[in-house]
């Protein structure tokens, strides 16, 4: 076996301190960042603080890589990880998980998947065991990939009952077309029925691998312990070629279109929005910053305090950039009772064009500012929460000094750049409204709220 | 038999420091370092079982109400002003108790004392304020019950659970209850139940004990120790026999729900009660999910709910969505085959070391996070101090096969249990 069972774990060596530069307060984490022969990027940081380990494993595998005709695949790929491997079946490892009270979870998202472990430090190397047999050795029986298919399918027609889940998937079949983005992550009935048990193994072999994952371990572990671990238990992962298909562009661009769907509701669910940022993108940041005072800041941001504080016409109001790999969205999102929905609508335009338009005051910029870095230390503040963190750093390229780096990011953006980019990034004009409502009652007026 | 070799010092009650000042006010503080954070909570001992009759939803709209200012501080202040120091913020009511929160970076956390003790006494209720947050209730119950068929459910089972017992009337209220309250409700509710006395502080991150009490007693010491409280006690009558609800709209599958009186914690059957809700539903390991949705393919999920932490005896709940094209009745068949087969065939010992281990687990895992840690003191704190949590664990570690077949003889009969069942109908328009 080649470039496994290394005894030393030479290559890279990075150490690198999350020094925090936080106004008033200091954070640090320590994390390891070493890369395996066969080509794994590993990040360790060591807590001796509570006898648990959390694993993150973080694969290059989505519905970006999904031919369309087989939406689901990298899903369904996922989630039967656990349900059968060379020498366990489905209920062996659930009953061995849990016997030691640990959890074992695989998801995918829109751009990668994962594997969580979470188990206590006594049993780390059960757990460990555990989570290397179904990334390693799962063999997709068949009578499972059947099961699963009705499980998921069962689950999206209970889901047509959640007004919420049926604005959801219109707004984005709309905003990205036929790319990944535009699915559902669990596919339809059709390409679910369409996949194949050798899609399944094959999608497996072809991105399951070494050299295209990160694995971040946080928790009681030393760093020798770990590194004998992954020899024991990861050694004969072997590294191979990466795919070369290429990943789906995004190229829809987004025109008005307003979409009606009728229900007996109480309340019309409403999303408004259009294409975004992807996650590397320079104004990210500015990005942020403005959201935030659009309707991203709770109780602080416009949206909530017009739509909820004044107005009283909604629970919850607010407005976000979901900011992926590949591209993005901008949605603002609000349930109202239906004879209300005009109005809101008409709110929420005329707040993004306000914010086009004006200047944020000085006051709103500094409690943005404040709230984005003085609230970083809390998506540090648990062993499972760094472990995830961690390996998303290095997916997105963020830098290993990212978290010392954050507060400035924050901190440069002016006001005119607010300016610019709600001039940039938002389009009061082309966008995509979904409406689920008891349409009769909600009365939307066909232009989808004034100009 | 592997037997679990925890140190007893890591998951029984850590280093609890407790305080109380002189108007009644208990303060509750555990240190923990591992990051720089920390959480503050106000917890009122008073929920929706202390609301008067005609008044559901009183509580609810009361701890809206705390965020729409007080004489000094005008509405969303408080949020404003904890959201600038980098911090968040929200409350939340239950049948029991209700609670406010903050979570800081530690060195900010004293930033919501001023603030949690002046709305302890100095709540303004707007009469105009309150008009517009009533309505953003109903918005609230439109999105979580009317619109929502399994959740609706909930409620109907409930209330026909409860003949006497206030734990009869959903938290959020009835959407008629809530058009009759008024400025003047919640006033005299207010008045009646936030005070030191009737309130306890939970404080878990990385502070300094000796300097949060002086800071607390700064803030707080001042304020009257308010009325003592009148502790209602309710029981619900035993019931007789079965009772049946079923709720026609429009949904995509059928989905029943069965519950069971039973009682809460600290009561000795309360442990057996707690194993047995995991030997049921705790992962695709346990029976439900294996005989019902896994090996008989009738149900699209399963599952098994008690959580003995309330104040009063309330339910244990048992759940299934059908898998489709199934029959709701052939789903209920199995649940009580599932029931029958915990008397006849014994737990065996793995199955009984599983369920405790999980529990045990979990409130290891718990500590991983500061604010999950003050949640658990609180709810101990509620139900009669917060040192019951090594009662807790020393309950569920004495839990053997023959107590939980005694508890499922004893709860899990025909007579004492309402079942709901949800019937789908097409939209009608």
């Amino acid at each position: 076996m080649k470039n496994s069972k290394s005894k030393t774990i030479p290559a890279i060596f990075l150490l690198f301190a999350f020094c925090g530069l936080f106004s008033d307060f200091a954070y640090a984490i320590d994390v390891k960042r070493t890369v395996l022969p066969n080509g794994l990027i590993v990040l360790h940081s060591e807590k001796h603080n509570l006898p648990l380990v959390m694993v993150t494993l973080l694969v290059k595998a989505s519905p970006l890589n999904e031919p369309e005709n087989k939406a689901g695949l990298s899903n369904l790929t996922a989630e039967l990880l656990a349900e059968g491997t060379k020498s366990r079946t489905s209920a062996v490892i659930s009953e061995e998980v849990e016997f030691i009270g640990a959890s074992l979870d695989t998801s995918v998202n829109s751009d990668y998947t994962t594997i969580t472990l979470s188990v206590l430090k006594k049993d780390i190397h059960k757990g460990v065991e555990l989570f290397s047999d179904i990334l390693l050795n799962p063999v997709f029986p068949a009578a499972e990939i059947e099961r699963k298919k009705g499980i998921i399918k069962g689950s999206l027609r209970q889901r047509e009952e959640e007004p919420s889940f049926l604005a959801g998937r219109a707004f984005r079949k709309e905003v990205f077309g036929s790319h990944s983005y535009g699915r559902l992550l669990e596919g339809s009935v059709t390409t679910l029925d369409a996949i194949t048990r050798e899609d399944i193994a094959g999608f497996y072999s072809e991105y399951f691998l070494p050299n295209n994952s990160i694995l971040s371990v946080v928790g009681d572990i030393s760093g020798d312990d770990l590194q004998s671990m992954i020899n024991q238990y990861l050694g004969r992962w072997k590294k191979s070629g990466l795919s070369s298909k290429s990943i789906n562009k995004i190229d829809k661009k987004t025109e008005r279109k307003i979409i009606l769907i009728d229900k007996d509701l109480t309340q019309a669910n409403i999303l408004f929005g259009h294409r975004g940022i992807s996650r590397d993108n320079p104004d990210y940041y500015a990005v942020m910053v403005m959201n935030y005072i659009l309707g991203g800041g709770g109780f602080s941001s416009r949206l909530m305090h017009s739509i909820r504080d004044v107005m009283g016409l909604a629970y919850d109001v607010h407005s976000s950039f979901s900011a992926n790999k590949e591209g993005g969205f901008f949605q603002a999102g609000v349930q109202t009772k239906n004879e209300s929905a005009n109005a809101v609508i008409a709110e929420i335009i005329r707040h993004i064009e306000l914010i086009q338009k004006k200047e944020v005051t000085t006051e709103e910029l500094s409690e943005a500012k404040a709230f984005l870095t003085g609230s970083f230390p809390r998506k540090l503040d648990t062993n499972r929460k760094i472990a995830d963190f961690i390996a998303l750093v290095e997916f997105y390229g963020l830098g290993t000094d990212y978290v010392e780096k954050y507060p400035a990011y924050i901190n440069a953006v002016t006001k005119e750049d607010i300016l610019r980019v709600s001039g940039k990034y938002l389009y009061p004009h082309e966008y995509v409204l979904v409406v689920v409502a008891n349409q009769e009652k909600a009365g939307l007026k066909q232009s989808g709220g004034p100009e | 038999m592997l037997l679990l070799l925890l140190c007893p010092g890591i998951i029984s009650a850590g280093e609890i420091i407790e305080y109380q000042l002189d108007n009644g006010l208990k303060i509750l503080i555990l240190e923990e370092h591992k990051a720089p954070v920390a959480t503050f909570q106000v917890w009122y001992r008073a929920g929706s079982r202390d609301e008067p009759i005609g008044k559901s939803g009183l509580s609810h709209l009361l701890e809206h109400m705390m965020f729409k200012g007080t004489s000094q501080y005008g509405p969303q202040e408080f949020s404003r002003i904890v959201q600038k120091n980098g911090g968040t913020d929200n409350a939340y009511t239950t049948e029991d108790h209700t609670t406010y929160f903050q979570i800081f970076s530690s060195d900010r956390i004293a930033i919501a004392f001023d603030l949690e003790a002046d709305r302890m006494q100095n709540l303004t209720i707007d009469p105009k304020e309150m008009l517009s947050e009533r309505n953003v209730v109903m918005e609230e119950r439109r999105l979580r019950y009317e619109d929502d068929p399994q959740n609706a459910l909930f409620e109907e089972v409930n209330a026909a659970a409860f003949k006497a017992h206030p734990y009869q009337r959903p938290v959020i209220g009835w959407m008629s209850d809530l058009k009759s309250i008024e400025r003047d409700d919640l006033y005299e509710y207010y008045k009646a139940n936030y005070s030191p006395r009737n309130a306890y502080i939970v404080i878990v991150g990385d502070v300094k004990p000796d300097e949060m009490i002086s800071k607390i007693e700064n803030s707080f010491g001042s304020i009257p120790s308010g009325p003592v409280r009148k502790n209602v006690i309710f029981s619900e009558p035993v019931q007789r026999g079965e009772r049946r609800i079923s709720l026609k709209r429009e949904a995509e599958l059928p989905y029943i729900l069965v519950g069971y009186h039973t009682p809460s914690f600290p009561d000795d059957d309360s442990y057996a009660l707690d194993v047995l809700s995991l030997i049921l539903s705790g992962g695709k390991s346990s029976r439900l999910y294996k005989s019902l949705v896994y090996e008989k393919k009738v149900a699209l999920n399963a599952y098994a709910e008690y959580s003995g932490f309330s104040s009063d005896a309330y339910l244990f709940f048992l759940g299934a969505t059908a898998f489709p094209g199934k029959d709701i009745g052939e789903v209920e068949g199995h649940i009580y085959a599932e029931i029958e087969k915990i008397i006849t065939e014994r737990p065996d010992d793995r199955e009984v070391m599983k369920a405790k281990n999980q529990i045990e687990s979990s409130f290891i895992m718990e500590q991983d996070s500061i604010f999950l840690q003050a949640m658990k003191y609180g709810t101990f704190e509620m139900l009669g101090g917060w040192r019951l949590i090594d009662k807790y664990l020393v309950g569920i570690r004495k839990v053997t096969a023959e107590d939980i077949i005694r508890v499922a003889k004893k709860y899990f009969t025909e007579e004492n249990r309402t079942v709901g069942v949800l019937m789908p109908m097409k939209n009608s328009k």
